[in-house]
C-alpha cells in the first residue's frame, strides 16, 4: 500500500534525520592528530532509517484510526487481560514455566546463567511491583535495597562467617529495615517528589558504599563470596551454576506465590485502595502510615533476598552493579509488564533481560537497540503487555 | 585567608549553581506543561556539548579566530540541541499524551539510553579534550585566583539568559500561552492556544538552555564523554524539585542552593561525599516543605 501522502511525509522525515545526525554521526574530529574524518555513509543510513520509520509509523497510525479496526483491536487486549486471570490459562502458564525450567539446565552453563539472571530480575520486578504496581508509590532507587541485601551477605560472611541460607532471611530483614527508614520521611510526599527522593536515597547508598573503604572495601568491591551450602559437599563451578539455578527457581516460585497471595489478602487490598484514592481509603479505616510502610518494607525485603542470591551467584559484588540504571531497568520491567500484573512482570523480565543477553554479539549496538526497543514498546503498548484487569468477586 | 577561601567557594558554588539552573529550567518548564520527568534532558545537554566540540574542532582546523569559534560553536550547539529536543518530543512523548502516567517516563529512560549509546557509537567512549572556547582574559588582577574568567563568563551569561527568559515568559504573547497551557491545557486549547506548538516550543527552549549549559560546563571542565549527561541531569532535576517543580524562579533558587551546598561541603568537609550532601539536603528540605521551596502546596479536594 503506497500512498503519496506517506511518501511525502517520509521524505521530509528522512531529510530531517540527515540534518539531525549530521554533526555527531558524520564528522569525527581528532584534535590530537588534527584530522577530520567525514563519514557521509552514516548520513545515508540515518536518512534511510528516518524514511522507513516514518513510513511504518504513518501506516500504523492510519490503520489504528480507521473505524473498521478500532473496536476489534481494543477488544483483543481486554480479552488477553481477562485470559491471564482465568484459572486454566494460569495453570498452563505455570506448567510451561516449570517445563522450561527443567529443560534449561541441559542447554549448558552459559544458558543456565542467563536464565538465572532472568529469574533474579523476575524476583526484583515482582518486589518493585508491590510498591509501584499495587501501592502506586513511584520508586526510582530500588537498586539500593538490592545492594543492601548483597552487601549484608558479603559482610556477614567476611566478619562472622555466616552462610547463604542464614543470610537469606537476614538480608531480607535488613533491607526491610532500610525500606522503613526510607519510608518514614517520605510519608507526606507524593508522585514525582517521592520519585526524586527515592532516587536520591538510591544514589546515597551507592556513593556511601563506593567511598567508605573501611566498611565496604570501596569501588574494588568484595570478592570470593561463597555459593549456597549443599549438604556439606564442595561444588565445582559447573555444579555451582546448576545449583544456583535451582535455588533461584525455587525462590522465584515462592515469590510468585507470595505476591499472588498478597494481592488478594487484606494488606494487598489495602495497598490497592490506597493507590486508587488515599483519602477515601483512609475514610474506610485503612491506616495510611502503616500501609505505606508495609509496602516499602515488603518490596525492600524481596529486593534484599534477591541481593543475597545475586552475591552468591556472581561471588563478587561492587557498587557499580547497583546504579540508577539498575533501578530504571527494574522499573521498566514493572511498567512494561503492565502495572500490577504478575504474569506481565514475568514476561517483561524475560524480554528485557534475555533481549540484551542474546544481542551480546552485536557489541556496542546492543544497548542502542535496547533503548530503542524500550521506546517502541511503550509507543505500541503504553498500558503494558498485559493490562491488569480488576478481580471480580462472584457472589 | 579564611574569608577569601569562603568567598572563592561561594563564587564557585554560584557558577556551578547557575549551570544547574540552566538545565533545571528545561526540566521544570516541561514538567509544568505536560507533567513529565524528561529523563532524556541530560542527554540533550551532552549532545549540545558534543556538537560544540565537533564544530569548534572544524573551525579551529580552518584557522578562525578565538571569538568566532566561541560564537559559532555555541550557536551550532544550540541549533542542534533544540532540533534534538523537538524531535524527541515528537517521537517519544507526543504519541503517549493520553497513556498511563508512567509510560512516557519509561519512554524517556529508553530515549536516554538510546542517545547515550548513539553518541558512544558515532563518536567515542573515551573522554575527549574540550577546546577552551571561552577566552582567558585578565580583569581583576590581584584576586584572579578567586574568580577566573571562565566563571565570570558563566555568571554573566546565565544572568543575561535568565533575565531574557523571565521577560519572555512574563511579557510576551508566547510566554502567556505557555503559562496558560501549564495552568489548564484543555481550557487553553478552547481559548485558541495551539497547545502542540506550545509544547514543542517549550522543548526547544529547554534544549536551548541545556545546550548553553553544556558548552559552558564542558569548557570549564576541559573534557567530555558520552556519559556526562546523566549526573548533570539528575542534579538539575534535584534542583528543580528542591525549588518546587513547575516553578521557574524555584528552579533557579533550588539550583543555586544546591550549587552552594555542594561547593561548601566539598571545600569544608569532604569531596568524596559531595553528591551525598546534595541528596541529603533534598530529603531534609522535602521533609519540612513537601512541595519544594517555592512550590505551591496544593490543597486536596475531597
Amino acid at each position: 500500500m503506497i500512498k503519496a501522502e506517506y511518501l511525502k511525509k517520509s521524505v521530509i522525515a528522512a531529510l530531517w534525520m540527515v540534518f539531525l545526525t549530521f554533526p555527531i554521526a558524520v564528522i569525527k574530529v581528532n584534535t590530537i592528530e588534527n584530522t577530520i574524518n567525514w563519514r557521509w555513509v552514516n548520513a545515508l543510513f540515518a536518512g534511510a532509517a528516518g524514511f522507513l520509520f516514518s513510513y511504518i509509523w504513518n501506516y500504523f497510525q492510519d490503520k489504528k484510526n480507521s473505524p473498521k479496526n478500532k473496536s476489534a483491536s481494543s477488544d483483543r487486549f481486554v480479552l488477553l487481560g481477562n485470559a491471564a486471570q482465568t484459572k486454566s490459562v494460569k495453570n498452563a502458564f505455570y506448567i510451561s514455566v516449570a517445563v522450561l525450567a527443567a529443560v534449561v539446565p541441559f542447554a549448558g552453563p552459559y544458558q543456565t546463567t542467563i536464565f538465572t539472571t532472568a529469574m533474579l530480575y523476575i524476583i526484583l520486578g515482582l518486589g518493585l511491583n508491590i510498591a509501584v504496581g499495587m501501592a502506586g508509590l513511584l520508586h526510582l532507587g530500588y537498586a539500593a535495597f538490592y545492594a543492601v541485601g548483597a552487601y549484608t551477605y558479603a559482610l556477614l560472611h567476611i566478619h562472622l562467617g555466616i552462610g547463604f541460607w542464614l543470610a537469606l532471611p537476614i538480608g531480607g530483614l535488613v533491607a526491610a529495615i532500610f525500606g522503613i527508614i526510607l519510608g518514614l520521611p517520605v510519608l507526606r510526599l507524593k508522585g514525582d517528589y517521592l520519585a526524586i527522593v527515592t532516587l536520591g536515597f538510591g544514589e546515597i547508598v551507592r556513593i556511601v558504599l563506593e567511598n567508605w573503604n573501611e566498611f565496604s572495601k570501596g569501588p574494588s568491591g568484595i570478592s570470593e563470596i561463597p555459593g549456597p551450602w549443599f549438604f556439606g559437599m564442595k561444588l565445582n563451578s559447573y555444579q555451582h551454576i546448576m545449583y544456583i539455578y535451582y535455588v533461584a527457581l525455587i525462590l522465584t516460585i515462592l515469590v510468585i506465590i507470595f505476591t499472588n497471595r498478597l494481592q488478594s489478602s487484606r494488606i494487598g487490598r489495602a495497598l490497592m485502595a490506597m493507590r486508587e484514592d488515599e483519602i477515601a481509603s483512609e475514610a474506610m479505616g485503612i491506616d495510611i502510615t502503616k500501609t505505606k510502610l508495609t509496602a516499602f518494607a515488603f518490596s525492600a525485603a524481596i529486593a534484599g533476598v534477591a541481593g543475597v542470591l545475586f552475591a552468591a551467584k556472581t561471588t563478587f559484588i561492587n557498587p557499580q552493579s547497583f546504579t540508577f540504571m539498575e533501578s530504571a531497568i527494574i522499573l521498566s520491567i514493572v511498567v512494561l509488564g503492565g502495572m500490577g500484573s504478575i504474569t506481565g512482570v514475568i514476561i517483561a523480565a524475560l524480554v528485557l533481560i534475555l533481549l540484551p543477553e542474546y544481542l551480546r554479539e552485536l557489541g556496542n549496538y546492543r544497548m542502542i537497540i535496547f533503548g530503542a526497543s524500550m521506546v517502541l514498546m511503550m509507543l505500541f503498548r503504553p498500558q503494558g503487555l498485559i493490562s491488569n484487569v480488576r478481580k471480580i468477586y462472584k457472589i | 585567608m579564611s574569608f577569601e577561601y569562603f568567598f572563592e567557594l561561594f563564587l564557585g558554588g554560584l557558577s556551578r549553581g547557575s549551570i544547574y539552573a540552566l538545565i533545571a529550567l528545561g526540566y521544570t518548564m516541561v514538567y509544568g506543561i505536560i507533567e513529565l520527568i524528561n529523563f532524556a534532558h541530560g542527554e540533550i545537554y551532552m549532545i549540545g556539548a558534543f556538537t560544540a566540540l565537533i564544530i569548534a574542532g572544524i573551525l579551529t582546523f580552518l584557522g578562525l579566530n578565538h571569538f568566532a569559534v566561541f560564537v559559532i560553536s555555541i550557536l551550532a550547539a544550540v541549533i542542534w540541541a533544540s532540533a534534538y529536543g523537538f524531535t524527541i518530543e515528537k517521537i517519544a512523548y507526543k504519541p503517549l499524551r493520553k497513556a498511563p502516567r508512567l509510560s512516557p517516563l519509561i519512554s524517556a529512560i529508553g530515549m536516554s539510553i538510546f542517545l547515550q549509546n548513539y553518541v558512544l557509537i558515532a563518536q567515542t567512549d573515551k573522554y575527549l579534550p574540550f577546546p577552551s572556547v571561552i577566552p582567558e582574559f585578565e580583569f581583576w588582577e590581584p584576586y584572579s585566583h578567586i574568580i577566573g574568567s571562565v566563571e565570570l563568563v558563566i555568571l554573566v551569561l546565565t544572568a543575561v539568559i535568565m533575565t531574557a527568559l523571565t521577560f519572555l515568559i512574563k511579557f510576551t504573547k508566547i510566554g502567556k500561552a505557555m503559562r496558560a497551557t501549564a495552568q489548564d491545557r484543555t481550557m487553553a486549547m478552547l481559548l485558541g492556544v495551539s497547545v502542540n506548538k506550545i509544547i514543542s516550543f517549550t522543548f526547544i527552549l529547554g534544549s536551548f538552555l541545556a545546550a548553553v549549559g553544556g558548552v559552558l560546563v564542558a569548557s570549564q571542565m576541559g573534557q567530555i564523554n558520552f556519559g556526562i549527561g546523566f549526573m548533570a541531569g539528575i542534579k538539575a532535576f534535584t534542583s528543580a524539585v528542591l525549588g518546587g517543580i513547575g516553578s521557574i524562579p524555584g528552579a533557579v533558587l533550588g539550583a543555586i542552593v544546591l550549587g552552594l551546598t555542594e561547593s561548601f561541603a566539598t571545600g569544608y568537609i569532604s569531596s568524596d561525599y559531595q553528591d551525598v550532601f546534595a541528596f541529603a539536603l533534598l530529603i531534609l528540605i522535602l521533609i519540612f516543605r513537601p512541595s519544594g521551596l517555592l512550590g505551591r502546596a496544593t490543597t486536596q479536594k475531597v
